[in-house]
Parts: C-alpha cells; structure tokens; sequence
C-alpha cells in the first residue's frame, strides 16, 4: 500500500537546504524511507542546493589550498560501508538507529489507559520526539501542543475526523488544528510523534494546571 | 561566470567526477577542485559558525575524492552531490547535530516503482535549468530559499529575520518549491 499523506514542501526544502533542526529531520528521513514520490521531490530540492552553489560567486582557488588537500588525498577509495541487517524490520533507518534496535526491543514507558511512549534523545532541544504506542480503538492520550506536530504512523493506522493514516502517513498539525487522533480497531497504532518542545514553567502551580488549561 | 548554457559545463562536471571515481583520476580532480573549491568555501563562510571556511571546504574536497566510486549520477548532476557532501560536514561543524538519513539498503526502505531508466532522464539533472528557474522566482521568495540554504537558518529565524509571520515564511518556501517544480518539470504538474 503506497503513501496517501505527504511531507509537506517547507520541511522537504528545510531538509535539503540542511536548515531543519534534527527532531524533524527524523520524522522526514524517516518518512522518506516509506515514501518514493517524496524522495523525487527530495532529489529536486537537492538539485536547488547545487544550483545554488553553481551561483555562488567565487574568487579563483588558490594553489595553496590544492596544494593542501592534494596532499590528504590517499589511494584506494573509502570501502562502502554494508551492514548486514536480519530482515524483516518495522523500524526504518535511521529511526531504528535512535531507537536502539527494531519495535520488539523497546521499553515502553506507560502513559495510562494503555498508551506508552519511547523517548527519542537527540542533540536538538528545540524539539521532543518520541514514539508513541496507542491501543486499538483509543485516543492518543494528553493531547495539546503549542507548535507543530508531526505524526508518522509506523504500525496500525489512526484516523483523525474522516481521514485514515495508515504506515508510512505523516499528519503535518500545527496549532491552530484541533485534533483528536484515534487508533483503528483493527490493531494497535504504534507512531512517531516529533513536536515542539513544551514551554517549560518554572512555577509547580502553573505546571500542576497547564494540563487543565492546555497551554 | 556562473550561468551554465544548458547544463553543458555541469555535464562536463559529471564527466570529471565520473573519471575520479573509476580511475582516481587526479587531473580530473584537480579540474573539479578549480571549480568547486572556491564555491564550497564561500558556502561554508556563509554559515556564520566558528569552524573555519578553509578548513571545512579541504574536508568537503577530500571526501569527494574518497567517496567518488560511490556517485551515482542516476540520482543527480555532480554539482548536487557535491553540495549534499558539503551541506552535512556544514551541519556538524557548525550544529553538532546528526543530520538522519534514510539507506536505500535497509530491509524496511521502499524501493522506487519507476525503473531506473526513467530516473536517469530526470530534467532535475539538467543544472543549467534549475539555474534559470532559479533566477526567474520572485525576491520575497528567493530570499527565502537563500536564507535557508546558505545561511542555515531555520524557518522561525528567517521569520524573526524578516520580520514575517512564520506562516508567511512557509507558504514562500512552499510556493516557490512548487514553481521550481513546474519549471525544472522534475514532476508533472
């Protein structure tokens, strides 16, 4: 079954020009992985960075400068690296590099009425990314965000009003969106969710009813 | 002189980057190293990091050399290559970030349905055409795009930076992809 819900171009564009932070990159190389027709327009944003560079204005190079790196360049080109993975996975790469192995490895973290999540640490503090694992038939739990969101559905498939995500689907939310995702019966839904990182109160008052007011 | 007439100077390029990667041709290196050297470090100078131009455009030069066998120019003009290798050592020496990839060679990536024959006439390839549709966006847009790939700021830096909402920020990013799509017809549109 092929991709219906799409990256949108601003994250493709971001992505190519290497001015995404690492938190969405994930959930973008990752839904590249799943996706063809996002990868050409991937390969056309690429395209738009060596054009760019093509424009650039350059002074002629200096001899000093070849001389330097003639003199690093070895014989016998770099082996490519291969890997070899036991197949069948879930987890595409590079997910399954943060996560630390494929879905059968992780230690859920249990987040009430069924629910669980995985944090995934990064370098990026801009964003909180995290798997998340939502029974068949129920709502993805404590559901507010102040920015965007992006949803990836990774197992199972979610539906949000009358639109089904099923694997390989990303939800691109900001928040103005006000959204319930639901898993389907059939099974349970397991995603990636990447968002903005939650405003840190130093108050414990105004932590205690940010959930109430969902700021 | 920048503007390339059809693509032509990248097809050679291409050509030159083809010759290393076979043989490790030096004085086809030496000719790429010309022409791209003095770009790559104006790219990397534009960052605004500390690391230095120089030293990050020797290191972009010298994995072009030793990852040469792995170009594949199915997949785009050497000038995209080059700049893909330049952009990730730009993204770890000035972010200290991972930048996450996907592997064509990983068990759970999906394949292209599209043989690999009709990737190969891309029109993306041509740079000379991305070049000219380049030129033919508007400014507000093409600042946009600007920011982003050269000066590595994020969309709600360019936003702060200009002044704009950051919706505004996305939809110009978004309408000038898509008039760069129409234009380099890397899709039908």
């Amino acid at each position: 079954m092929s991709v219906i819900h799409h990256l949108n171009d601003d994250l493709l564009v971001s992505y190519a020009a290497g001015a995404l932070s690492e938190g969405w990159s994930i959930a973008v190389a990752t839904h590249l992985a799943l996706c063809p027709d996002c990868r050409r327009r991937a390969a056309v944003a690429d395209a738009v960075g060596g054009a760019m560079l093509d424009d650039l204005d350059a002074a002629p190079s200096e001899d000093r400068s070849w001389q330097a790196v003639r003199a690093r360049l070895t014989s016998g080109s770099e082996p490519e690296k291969s890997h070899p993975v036991a197949s069948p996975q879930t987890l595409p790469q590079p997910l399954r590099d943060y996560v630390g192995g494929d879905l059968n490895g992780v230690r859920w973290q249990a987040l009430g009425k069924g629910a669980s999540q995985l944090r995934i640490k990064t370098a990026d503090r801009a964003t909180q990314v995290r798997l998340l694992r939502i029974p068949a038939g129920k709502p993805v739990p404590e559901h507010t965000h102040g920015g965007r969101e992006l949803t990836l559905v990774l197992t199972g498939s979610f539906r949000d009003g009358d639109t089904i995500f099923a694997r390989g689907d990303i939800e691109d939310a900001d928040a103005s969106l006000t959204h319930q995702p639901i898993a389907t019966p059939e099974a349970d839904c397991i995603c990636l969710a990447v968002t903005d990182a939650p405003l840190r109160f130093s108050s414990w008052i105004v932590r205690l009813v940010q959930p109430i007011l969902g700021i | 002189m920048t503007a390339l007439p059809d693509g032509q100077a990248d097809k050679s390029m291409t050509e030159l980057l083809l010759a290393v990667g076979r043989s490790q041709d030096i004085d086809a290196f030496e000719t790429l190293f010309r022409y791209y050297a003095p770009r790559i470090k104006a790219y990397m100078s534009r960052g605004g990091g500390s690391a230095s131009a120089e030293e990050l455009m020797q290191e972009t030069m010298v994995a072009v050399w030793k990852k040469a066998a792995l170009y594949d120019a199915s997949k785009g003009a050497a000038s995209t290559w080059i700049f893909s290798i330049a952009r990730n050592l730009r993204i770890d020496a000035y972010r200290r970030e991972r930048r996450p990839e996907f592997d064509p060679n990983d068990p759970a990536f999906v394949p292209d349905e599209a043989p690999a024959a009709d990737v190969a006439m891309a029109a993306f390839q041509d740079a000379g055409r991305v070049q000219r549709a380049l030129l033919s966006l508007p400014a507000d847009q093409a600042t946009v795009l600007k920011m982003s790939y050269f000066e590595d700021q994020s969309q709600s830096a360019i936003a702060a930076a200009l002044d704009l909402p950051l919706g505004t920020v996305k939809s110009r990013m978004r309408l000038a992809f898509d008039k760069l799509r129409t234009l380099i017809g890397g899709e039908p549109s």
